[in-house]
Order: C-alpha cells, then sequence, then structure tokens
C-alpha cells in the first residue's frame, strides 16, 4: 500500500478531520487506491507546460471598493448552532 | 400531463386548458405517490401552490415568460432562501439558507413555480446518488439500478414526471451522466455561463450549473432563463447571451462531428457501442460528416481529475466547522474537539475520503507531485480538446461505458466508482460545454431490462446554441426522449 495509516492520521490531522481508529485501516486501503490512481499521472512528461487553473484562463475580476451589502447579523445568526449578543459561541480557548 | 414539454405546457397555461395552480397540484399529489423513488429531499407544497397562483395572475395580465406557471424542481445544491438546503449531508441537514442562489432567483423571476429539492450525492461527490444521507433515489427505469449521480433526484423527477424539469450541476459528469441512467436531456454549460453564487461549491474550477429536460428544446428555454453573467460570482464570465430557441431547426448540412478512438475502444459495452453507432448513422441522414480523430491525453482525464476536484472540495469544505451553520457535535470539550468532531460527525465516508486526499495532494512536499502536475496535464487535455475542434465542429462520444449499473455494485471500491466517469470528465477539465441526449433503449444482456443509452455532444466555449440545435434535430427525427419508464407514462 502506498500508505500508512500513520499518513492518514496526520491528514486527518491537518483537515480536522475525525476518523475513528476502527475506520483507520480501510481508509488506508481506500486511499492508497486513490493515490495509486493518481500517479498514472506520471506516465506522461509535462516538462515545461503551464499549469491550467481556469478554463477560460480568465483573471480575478475586481470590484469597484464600495459598500454593497447591508449588515444582516441577525439574519445569518439565527441559523447559528449557539450566539450571545450578536456573538458565534466556541469553547473556551484561552483558561 | 407530467410527459408534457415545457413548450407544451406553457401551451395550455396561456390558452387556459389548465391553470397553474391545477397542473401544481398535479405533480405535488404524483410525487405523493412516487415517494419510493426517494427523488425529492423536501417537497414545498405550501410555497409551490402560492408561487402558482401568483404565476395564474401573471399568465393573465399577459406578461408571463414560457417558464410561468412550470412546476420545476431544484438539485438541494443550491440555497433557497427560507427552505432547508442540505446538499445531500447529514452537515447541512438543519441548513435552512438565508438567501437564494442566483440560479434560484432567475427561475424564479421567470415565473417557475419550485416544487421542491432534490436529492444527490453527499455535496455532489458521487456517480450513483448512494452517498445522499437521505437514500438513495431509485432509477424508474428498473428500481434496482442506480440513477446516476450526482444529480440522480434531478435525473429521476423529470424521467419519472415528478417535474417538468430541474437544475443539476456537473463537476465531473454529475448532469450528464444521470441524465444518460434516466434517459433525459441534460445539458452542462461553459464554465461560467451560469452563476455559481448560491451553489455549495465542490470544486470551484469545475463545477457548473445546467438544466435537465425532456428535450433538448425544453433545455434551451431552461437555459436562457440560468444563464448569463453575475457579479456576484467572480468566475463568471461576461459573454452575450444568444437567443438560444432560434436556431434549433438550423440544418445540419455538412455538419462535422469528430469521434476520438480513445471514446470507442475498450471499457465500452457492446450494447451502449451499438447504440451510439446507429444515432450517428443518423446524423449522417441529416447531412454530417463523421471524421475520426485522437485525443491522446483523455486517458488520463480520470487521475487528473480526482487531484484537483479533491484538493479544492478540501478547501471548499473547511468552511464547515460547526460555528456559524450546519452540524455541531454534542459537548464539544475545546475548540479543536468542536471541529474534528463536527466533521467527522457531520460527513460521510466519500466525502472524507475525497477530503483526506485533497489534503494530501496539497500538503508540504506533494503539491507539485499532485496538483502542480494535474493542473498541467489538465492544460494538455484542454489543448487536445482546442487542438480537436479546430478541426471539427463538435465531438460525439458516450456518456457511460454501461447500462445503468446495480444498487450497491460499485460501493466498495471508491476507485471503481471514479472509472464510471471517463466519457465526462475531460469536458469539466476543459471547461466545454456538452450535452447528453437520449439515444436508444438497450439491455446488455439476455432477460436484463432494457435501459436508457445516451450520446454526448462535445461543443467549443460558448456553443451551447449549437449543442441544442444538433440535438433538437436528432429528436425532431427520433422518439427516444418521448419513451417513459413502464409505469410511469
Amino acid at each position: 500500500m502506498l500508505l500508512t495509516t500513520e499518513d492518514v492520521k496526520k491528514m486527518a490531522y491537518l483537515a480536522r478531520l475525525g476518523i475513528e481508529t476502527n475506520d483507520l485501516d480501510s481508509y488506508t486501503k481506500d486511499l492508497s487506491g486513490m493515490l495509486d490512481l493518481m500517479t498514472r499521472m506520471n506516465e506522461l512528461d509535462t516538462e515545461g507546460v503551464q499549469p491550467m487553473a481556469h478554463p477560460l484562463d480568465q483573471t480575478q475580476r475586481l470590484r469597484v471598493d464600495v459598500v454593497t451589502e447591508v449588515n444582516q447579523r441577525e439574519h445569518f445568526q439565527v441559523i447559528a448552532p449557539q450566539v450571545e449578543e450578536g456573538l458565534y459561541l466556541v469553547p473556551k480557548v484561552i483558561e | 400531463m407530467h410527459n408534457k414539454t415545457i413548450k407544451e405546457l406553457a401551451d395550455g397555461l396561456r390558452s387556459s386548458e389548465f391553470s397553474s395552480v391545477e397542473l401544481t397540484q398535479y405533480f405535488l399529489t404524483r410525487i405523493q405517490q412516487h415517494q419510493h423513488l426517494n427523488a425529492y429531499i423536501t417537497v414545498t407544497e405550501d410555497l409551490a401552490l402560492q408561487a402558482a397562483q401568483v404565476a395564474d395572475e401573471r399568465i393573465a395580465s399577459g406578461n408571463a415568460t414560457l417558464l410561468t406557471g412550470i412546476p420545476i424542481a431544484q438539485k438541494d445544491i443550491f440555497c433557497t432562501l427560507g427552505v432547508k438546503t442540505s446538499c445531500g449531508s447529514k452537515m447541512l441537514d438543519n441548513f435552512i439558507a438565508p438567501y437564494n442562489a442566483t440560479v434560484v432567483e432567475k427561475l424564479n423571476h421567470a415565473g417557475a413555480v419550485m416544487l421542491g429539492k432534490l436529492n444527490m450525492d453527499e455535496f455532489a461527490m458521487g456517480s450513483s446518488n448512494e452517498n445522499s444521507y437521505y437514500g438513495v433515489a431509485k432509477n424508474p427505469w428498473n428500481t434496482t439500478a442506480v440513477p446516476g449521480g450526482s444529480s440522480g433526484g434531478s435525473a429521476v423527477a423529470v424521467a419519472a414526471g415528478l417535474a417538468v424539469c430541474a437544475t443539476g450541476t456537473d463537476t465531473g459528469g454529475s448532469i450528464r451522466q444521470p441524465a444518460a441512467f434516466c434517459g433525459i436531456t441534460g445539458l452542462k454549460p461553459t464554465y461560467g455561463r451560469v452563476s455559481r453564487y448560491g451553489m455549495i461549491a465542490y470544486a470551484s474550477s469545475l463545477d457548473q450549473g445546467g438544466p435537465m429536460t425532456r428535450s433538448a428544446e425544453d433545455a434551451a428555454i431552461m437555459l436562457q432563463a440560468m444563464a448569463g453573467f453575475d457579479e456576484k460570482d467572480s468566475t463568471s464570465v461576461d459573454h452575450p447571451v444568444p437567443d438560444y430557441s432560434q436556431g434549433l431547426n438550423s440544418s445540419l448540412v455538412g455538419l462535422k462531428i469528430g469521434l476520438p478512438t480513445e471514446f470507442f475502444g475498450e471499457g465500452l459495452s457492446r450494447n451502449i457501442a451499438t447504440a451510439l453507432d446507429i444515432a450517428i448513422k443518423e446524423y449522417q441522414c441529416l447531412g454530417a460528416e463523421i471524421i475520426n480523430i485522437s485525443m491522446p491525453t483523455l486517458t488520463l482525464a480520470i487521475p487528473t481529475y480526482y487531484v484537483i476536484a479533491s484538493a479544492e472540495c478540501s478547501s471548499n469544505l473547511s468552511r464547515f466547522d460547526g460555528v456559524r451553520f450546519g452540524y455541531r457535535c454534542e459537548n464539544p470539550v475545546d475548540l479543536a474537539d468542536l471541529y474534528t468532531r463536527s466533521r467527522g460527525e457531520g460527513f460521510g465516508r466519500e466525502v472524507k475520503r475525497r477530503i483526506l486526499m485533497g489534503t494530501y495532494a496539497l500538503s508540504a512536499g506533494y503539491y507539485d507531485a499532485y496538483y502542480l502536475k494535474a493542473q498541467k496535464i489538465r492544460r494538455l487535455i484542454s489543448d487536445d480538446f482546442k487542438n480537436a475542434l479546430s478541426q471539427v465542429d463538435v465531438i460525439m462520444s458516450p456518456v457511460t461505458p454501461t447500462n445503468a449499473f446495480g444498487l450497491g455494485e460499485k460501493t466498495a471500491d471508491p476507485v471503481q466508482m471514479y472509472l464510471e466517469d471517463l466519457y465526462t470528465i475531460a469536458i469539466n477539465l476543459a471547461g466545454l460545454p456538452a450535452i447528453s441526449i437520449p439515444a436508444g433503449l438497450s439491455a446488455d444482456g439476455e432477460g436484463s431490462t432494457p435501459m436508457p443509452v445516451g450520446l454526448q455532444i462535445i461543443g467549443n466555449y460558448f456553443a451551447e446554441a449549437k449543442l441544442l440545435n444538433i440535438a433538437h434535430c436528432y429528436q425532431q427525427v427520433t422518439d427516444w426522449h418521448r419513451h417513459m419508464p413502464n409505469g410511469f407514462e
């Protein structure tokens, strides 16, 4: 296999993604298979090829720096898991 | 009424044969009757009937569009103000969108009546609809087969007559493949043609919304309402929108059709090859010229796509963190626990696999080997298409290697599922428009159920009108698009 469970644990940590210990082996197997598929890209020599990020090679459009949106804090916070006095609540970060 | 096209129903509404309220009620009843297909995640009955009433008034006052009063449905990836927008995920099971996607806004503005929100693979990741948190939508042609994905619910709703037409999105084939499996017409427009604002992002450089309909003529009507520049989408292209219905009947005499040898060789099942052969002969009868072409880099489209799509998804889906909206785990002990468990519990397995894979491809030491390499091959694939489309007007190919496969058949190994996207994926990498149209009913063995076969037509950038013209001419001389599954006629 191309990957180890340690690799998968590292990726899960970087992505802040909880993976059950019981599932680590099956993720390692699946991701190794996916990586094996991806290494097929090495069949092609891409020396000197310009990478393509946008299908139409467009660059980022700029807009005039003016206010276009109104504050909708209450409207957006209706769907938040936990808010208090207009602030999003999360567990204590600083002891 | 459920087997009629937008055009036919719009005529009926105008001549007061029936009202939009009656039409809407008729579809709502059908949705109820065919709940077992699991096409809808949410049915918005009250909103639909209100919208239908407004549509009836608008028709009476004489300022209606062809879509006014027509019952349609939205893929549950498009944000709908005040209506649950789940994206097929537990992560957004509690998410009531606070605004409308531009596509929703535009279709509402045209007067279309939204019946509800359609089932899909979680975050549009999948080729079978089996990755939906809400369970798989069933293919009405054979309920033991998948409907395709990720816009599976959209294809099922249109094929079974549970909506006149529907929206879909296509990142690697998610409009075209389910359209092919369910026997409907599905168009993926040029990247940037339809606004992505309010369309929940999976892979931003590939995602594109489009129409899923009963005919090319309907797709033209629907695309007309959906397309156009949008300031709110930074990747929207400011390019004029033509009249998509105007040239539908233009002659195909002298049309040059390219057939890539890479798409008709090994891996394509015999019954599909035979059906497409007949369809292509039909085009020759219409005056088209067939030219064999070669596009050698196509064979690397799958690995290239899965690197780029996974990388972009790992970045896009980082916004789901349990803080501002969406799922939050119970009793988090600290912030890291809140992020990790909310994401671990909120996302399904395929989404997690792609986030992990994308994180790997973008991580220090691997970026050049995977992401950059994939972007370079993307350039070569795009060049291959440019070269081919300088020799021919359009390219034709299969949409899928086989008929709709059985439920559970490909869920054990993700790579097997990825190989399904062989014929559709390269088009997204190049950003080109492509349409899938029904081109036959074919059984893949003795005793098996005849299933729809799709033909893919790929055109140059912004050539949607040409694709619709080519599809429409075929639908004038064949009736595959008119077939409905048994029990749904």
